[in-house]
């Protein structure tokens, strides 16, 4: 189905499934333990043999010798594999560093060994046999030393390293309010719960990996590139994913290795990587160094909007693209951005939730307060003094919706931001109290997504499609998809994700999940509702389907009769076409923060938290809701506490684990309140639908940052706001 | 692989690398001194027997198998998560005796003679507890994987505050502890949940314990 005009009424607007605050379908298992995840499939219990991964203990250089023969003698050990025997690998074309080092070595911990053995504990202790000798070769790894010199950013999904509109150097200069100011924001984890994971077993030449992994396609692909295999003999199997937030949208070491360890011992082999290896080994959003520059008229509005970004990656590959979000999200003749980007030597950057929003929106929305507050303005007012209804560097293309201005007004009745004072004046016993505010922002984007669809003489609608559930609620709101088209109860509908062997969908990643890929299970539904009434010799335009029956005039059938004969199929495809080119489509939001601030210690504390969105029809309140608390708390844990800290002798992130890398826990988050705004938005598919997994997390830690100004007086502009960063800057006891 | 001699990349280390940043380093584990000839040719066992969720095991394990491991690899019950095997996030909770432990942190032979209850010995997706059913209703998850360890922790946080036992944010130590927001968030801050169901989680805990959340 193509959707390149903007959605009618059409099923879905019923309304009498989807759009219900559900509960999830998959929930009685994920409570119960049995949900099966990429570790725990039993299908190979009786023969499997176990892998632990040797990670360099250089950054960069060359393996100079490796010996393996403690290793190899201790008990249990089957196989070791290093890049010295592993055969030709080719590279994943959403790799940067390869998977197995050796004798090159890319970043620190990079895998240059899988020990495999009859147990895991076997495993574990040959790993510590394996010695290497390495050569240390000089790399780069401090971000701040390379601004100056680094180079343009490569096009990063479709943004241009430079852009510029009208002449801002001019504007800028002659603003009569001017600001000016650098932020940093430090490299982040994802720190998933569940650490990547695969198990890997070959029947001749044909590979099956159960594993963790948010998009199917990409990666069964990437499997078979880096192991010369054709596609089509892979398996990829994930039909649980223990988080991702981005860090499992691509093939990491363990499925590799697990399939090498497979090979090599002829038994399916597993393999999860250890927590203190995988901050290393795998990607990470890296830090920035941004400059904003704004340009105003004494009554507030923006003349002049300059922001540049510094980022590094391994081979100056991918930039953190934070400045994408200012040149959609306020008003101004004359606009500037710039990316540029350094190599550096750490382990590769890429993709974390609302990459590029998020970091982005850390400093553009603490320059906002900032100018604010030098204009004398409140900060909600002054956003919506300078909200845009159209693509500000292309004025002929207009938002589809935009109610960024409502989410600011209703979240300030809401949020009594009425009562904010002026900074450091608002006082309970020891504490400081502050609130900030902050605008949120992110695309909505749509990929192709397909789905197959059976129904049974039983009237039970089955759905297959290669997406995942990574915690984001796609089971619920497919299931809630197909019911709604079938017209059966939820309960009659099974869905089944995450196979290879299933059509290709838009899989987990850029907020784009839910949009795509119910919208391929409405396309896959249209076809089985034709199918369905045609074999009942219904006109399938004039066909009711309801209450599981399907309906024309007073003639009616269960729905299960269309299968009596057999079961029924149909498989589609949502394609998106031009829309999106010719109306801006994007999510919005505002988010309104409370802290308090110990007078004597600069301890945070955040109090309260409300974030009112606009992002199109919501499917399941209830699973929205959980995707944005969840980007709530990842954004005050990036405004207060996360950091992976460099070494910059080494090259390495230290804090590489769940002790070192702090992320909130129960204590830190208190009760979060989310309001969606009614909205459906016809432009973006016929689900009328757009994404929140990633607008949660866009402008929290600016708001945090922001309260704990107004509670202190003092304003931090490096991530994360961390007491010693102010602690001198704190009110005088009294 | 990461030795003891890794961490010491700091004092003599951290003055090699800072003088000079190319040089050959060659990391030897301690960990085995006289390697091969002194590593048994079978691992040591030992057997232990313990009850899991009411049902009796007996069996005969590598004494360096966790309790954790004991139960996914060995018995199959893999409703105990594995976040990072080393005590940090909480995921492997399981009810030992009454007390919640982190089954990652100990050695299954240390559990000889014990009543071990998993996430399973709660409750099934047909017939579940009253606390997994919550998380339900309260939606007290995402992507499931902290879960188990969540809802374990949480039936032993409403045992321990009804048991009198104090925690870090009790005020008043002579006075039985009461089920507030701040006694669960307290309680269940050795349990992460990267997905940020928090307040959803408390939510359902506060309904089982009767409590406004």
């Amino acid at each position: 189905m193509k959707f390149d005009t903007p959605a009618t009424t059409n099923p879905i607007d019923q309304l009498k499934v989807v759009g219900k605050p559900t509960n999830r379908i998959e929930g009685p298992l994920k409570t119960t333990g049995t949900a099966p995840y990429a570790y725990e499939h039993q299908d190979f219990a009786a023969t499997q043999a176990y892998g632990y991964v040797v990670g360099s203990a250089i950054a960069k250089g060359k393996i100079a010798s490796m010996n393996l023969d403690e290793a190899k003698a201790a008990p249990g050990v089957l196989a070791i594999v290093t890049a010295a025997n592993a055969g030709k690998l080719g590279k994943g074309d959403f790799n940067n560093a390869t998977l197995l080092g050796g004798p090159g070595i890319e970043h620190y911990h990079q895998a240059v060994a899988l020990v495999v053995a009859g147990s895991f504990e076997q495993a574990r202790a040959a790993a510590s046999l394996v010695r290497v000798e390495y050569t240390r070769d000089k790399g780069a790894y401090d971000l701040s030393a390379t601004v100056g010199t680094a180079g343009k950013a490569p096009v990063l999904y479709g943004n241009q390293p430079d852009t510029a509109v009208g002449d801002f150097a001019s504007a800028f200069a002659a603003a009569p309010v001017q600001l000016d100011a650098r932020y940093s924001t430090p490299d982040h984890a994802h720190a998933m719960m569940e650490p990547h994971a695969s198990i890997a077993s070959w029947e001749g030449d044909k590979l099956t990996v159960w594993t963790s992994n948010q998009m199917i396609a990409w990666s069964a692909g990437d499997v078979a590139k880096t192991l010369g295999l054709p596609k089509e003999n892979v398996r990829l199997l994930s039909p649980y994913v223990g988080g991702g937030f981005g860090g499992k949208l691509y093939v990491r070491a363990d499925a590799i290795l697990a399939a090498l360890g497979a090979k090599a011992t002829k038994r399916p082999v597993k393999v999860a990587l250890q927590r203190p290896l995988m901050m290393n080994n795998t990607p990470h959003r890296p830090a920035t160094i941004q400059r904003i520059r704004l340009g105003a008229t004494p009554d507030g509005k923006l003349t002049a909007i300059g922001h540049e970004s510094w980022s590094g990656d391994l081979n100056a590959a991918k930039p953190e693209g934070a400045v994408a979000q200012t040149r959609l999200l306020y008003a101004g003749a004359n606009r500037m951005t710039a990316m540029r980007i350094a190599a550096l030597d750490l382990a590769e950057g890429n993709d974390m939730r609302a990459p590029g929003e998020a970091p982005g929106m850390m400093a553009l929305e603490v320059a906002m307060d900032e100018m604010a507050e030098k204009l004398g303005l409140d900060p909600v007012q002054f956003r919506i003094l300078n909200d845009t209804q159209v693509d500000p560097e292309a004025p002929s293309r207009p938002f589809t919706q935009r109610q960024l201005n409502k989410c600011l007004q209703m979240g300030a009745e809401k949020f009594g931001w009425s009562k904010r004072g002026k900074p450091a004046s608002t006082r309970d016993g020891k504490w400081l109290v502050g609130m900030g505010v902050a605008a949120a922002f992110r695309n909505n984007l749509n990929a192709n997504s397909a789905a197959r669809v059976r129904l049974s003489s039983a009237g039970i609608v089955t759905v297959e499609t290669d997406m995942t559930d990574i915690g984001t609620g796609s089971y619920t709101i497919i299931a809630q998809t197909a019911a709604e088209m079938m017209g059966v109860p939820l309960d009659n509908v099974v869905v089944k994700l995450g196979d290879s062997s299933f059509p290709v969908s838009s899989g987990s990643g850029g907020q784009w999940g839910a949009n795509s890929s119910t919208a391929g299970v409405y396309a896959a539904c249209v076809k089985l509702r034709e199918a369905a009434a045609q074999k009942l010799g219904l006109n399938p335009a004039d066909a009711v389907f309801a209450d599981g029956k399907v309906k024309v005039g007073r003639r009616s059938f269960a729905l299960g009769d269309a299968a009596k004969d057999g079961e029924l199929v149909a498989e589609d495809r949502i394609e998106f076409g031009k829309l999106a080119e010719e109306k801006q489509q994007s999510t919005f939001g505002a988010h309104f923060v409370e802290v308090g601030v110990d007078s004597a210690t600069g301890e945070v504390r955040i109090r309260r938290m409300l974030a009112v969105c606009a992002a199109g029809r919501i499917l399941n309140p209830k699973a929205a809701r959980s995707q944005v608390i969840g980007g709530m708390t990842m954004g005050a844990g990036a405004a207060l506490m996360e950091e992976l800290a460099v070494d910059k002798r080494f090259g390495f992130f230290v804090n590489h684990d769940l002790a070192g890398y702090e992320v909130p826990v129960h204590a830190d988050i208190p009760y979060q309140e989310v309001i969606f705004l009614d909205e459906t938005d016809p432009n973006t598919s016929p689900m009328k639908a757009k994404g929140v997994g990633e607008l949660g997390i866009c402008g929290v830690a600016a708001a945090v940052a922001n309260a704990v100004y107004n509670a202190t007086g003092a304003r931090v502009r490096s991530y994360p706001i961390t007491l010693d960063k102010f602690i001198d800057k704190l009110p005088e006891m009294t | 692989m990461q030795t003891p001699e890794d961490h010491e990349l700091s004092r003599r280390g951290v003055l090699v690398g800072g003088a000079a940043s190319v040089a050959a380093v060659t990391l030897v584990p301690t960990a085995t001194p006289a390697g091969a000839a002194s590593a048994p040719a079978v691992p040591p066992t030992a057997e232990v027997a313990f009850k899991v969720n009411g049902t009796a095991h007996s069996l005969e394990l590598d004494t360096r198998v966790s309790l954790l491991d004991a139960l996914r690899e060995h018995l199959h019950l893999t409703g105990t998560k594995k976040g990072c095997d080393h005590g940090q996030c909480g995921a492997c909770t399981v009810i030992v005796d009454g007390r919640r432990i982190n089954s990652c942190l100990a050695l299954a032979v240390m559990h000889d003679g014990d009543e071990i209850t998993t996430i399973e010995g709660l409750g099934t997706p047909d017939r579940m507890h009253a606390m997994q059913e919550a998380f339900v209703v309260h939606d007290g998850y995402q992507c499931g994987y902290c879960t188990p360890g969540q809802i374990c922790s949480a039936v032993a946080v409403l045992d321990e505050i009804k048991a009198g036992i104090p925690s870090h944010v009790t005020a008043d130590l002579t006075l039985a502890p009461a089920v507030t927001n701040m006694e669960i968030r307290e309680r269940m801050s050795g349990n992460i949940c990267r997905c940020g169901a928090y307040p959803n989680i408390v939510a359902a805990i506060s309904d089982v314990a009767g409590v406004k959340a």
